[in-house]
């Protein structure tokens, strides 16, 4: 059996790839604002959650939380981990065109395997199930009978 | 006077048990998130009404299941156990050998407890995001 995605599903994957990986950037870009926090200066943490960047890297990171949820209810765990790991592409050319860091030829081959193994994946069935002894059921469940 | 580094001495047994610690915990929350969320089911046939209220059914739905919550706790204690790993291994060896590690025990278990058909394409696809992560870590 085959599950196929619909438009709004394969856009709450595209929302799990850009808002786990935009807002690990930008808490990156708060922090660095923020300055170090060792043990002794813990009331900095307090103060970090109004800086802009850390504010919205913390909304992006429950939306990718819900999102990653929604996704794991009509998909296979590990069709939707390389749709995350596509988020270490993101964060690398964020690094490169954003904060301007340089990316050498390593992170570039593996940005490059990155997008194979999203590729492998998105071109196989989103959900796949054992064998049922009811596959009238598993035919309405797929909504091929709607 | 003497400069602040990263990491402090420690033996290769000891980092490898808090890296191992850290991938052991992710996949169990993942796992165990995956799982609440396959009996929970589709969150969109859950909303009882358009707008922003029909939001509430899901939300109770996830909340209320007794293995989301175990997955939450794990993955809670996977954030406090990477937070000590960084601080006896450095990121350049913890991020990467965390994330392959966890990439690779989330297929096996995938495979294992959520019977999910891990073919060939998805091992490969494992395979590459692992060796991805590596290089990307240089």
């Amino acid at each position: 059996m085959k599950h196929t995605l619909t438009p709004q599903r394969y856009l709450i994957l595209l929302a799990v790839m850009l808002t786990a990986s935009v807002g690990d950037t930008l808490l990156s870009r708060g922090m660095g604002q923020v300055g170090p926090v060792d043990l002794h200066h813990l009331p900095l943490l307090w103060h970090a959650l109004f800086n802009p960047f850390i504010a919205s890297g913390i909304v992006l990171l429950i939306g990718f939380f819900a999102c990653y949820m929604t996704a794991l209810s009509w998909a296979d765990l590990t069709f939707v981990m390389p749709a995350t790991a596509f988020g270490y592409v993101v964060v690398a050319l964020l690094s490169r065109f954003w904060l301007h860091e340089h990316l050498s030829l390593y992170r570039w081959a593996g940005i490059v395997l990155i997008v194979c193994a999203v590729g492998f994946v998105a071109g196989g069935p989103s959900r796949t199930e054992h064998q049922s002894s009811h596959p009238d059921l598993d035919l309405m469940n797929s909504g091929a009978g709607r | 006077m003497t400069t602040a580094t990263p990491t402090i001495p420690t033996s290769l047994l000891h980092a490898w048990s808090a890296i191992f610690t850290v991938a052991a915990l992710a996949i169990t929350g993942e796992v165990l998130i995956a799982a609440a969320m396959r009996r929970i089911g589709d969150l969109d046939l859950l909303r009882e009404r358009p707008g922003f209220l029909g939001y509430l059914g899901p939300v109770r739905a996830v909340l209320s299941s007794a293995l989301f919550l175990a997955g939450a706790l794990c993955m809670a204690l996977n954030f406090f156990a990477m937070l000590y790993t960084l601080s006896i291994v450095d990121l350049s060896l913890a991020a990467p050998a965390t994330a392959s590690l966890t990439f690779i025990g989330n297929a096996a278990a995938a495979k294992i407890f959520l019977r999910e058909n891990v073919d060939r394409r998805r091992w490969l696809a494992t395979l590459f995001v692992c060796v991805g992560v590596a290089l990307l870590a240089q």
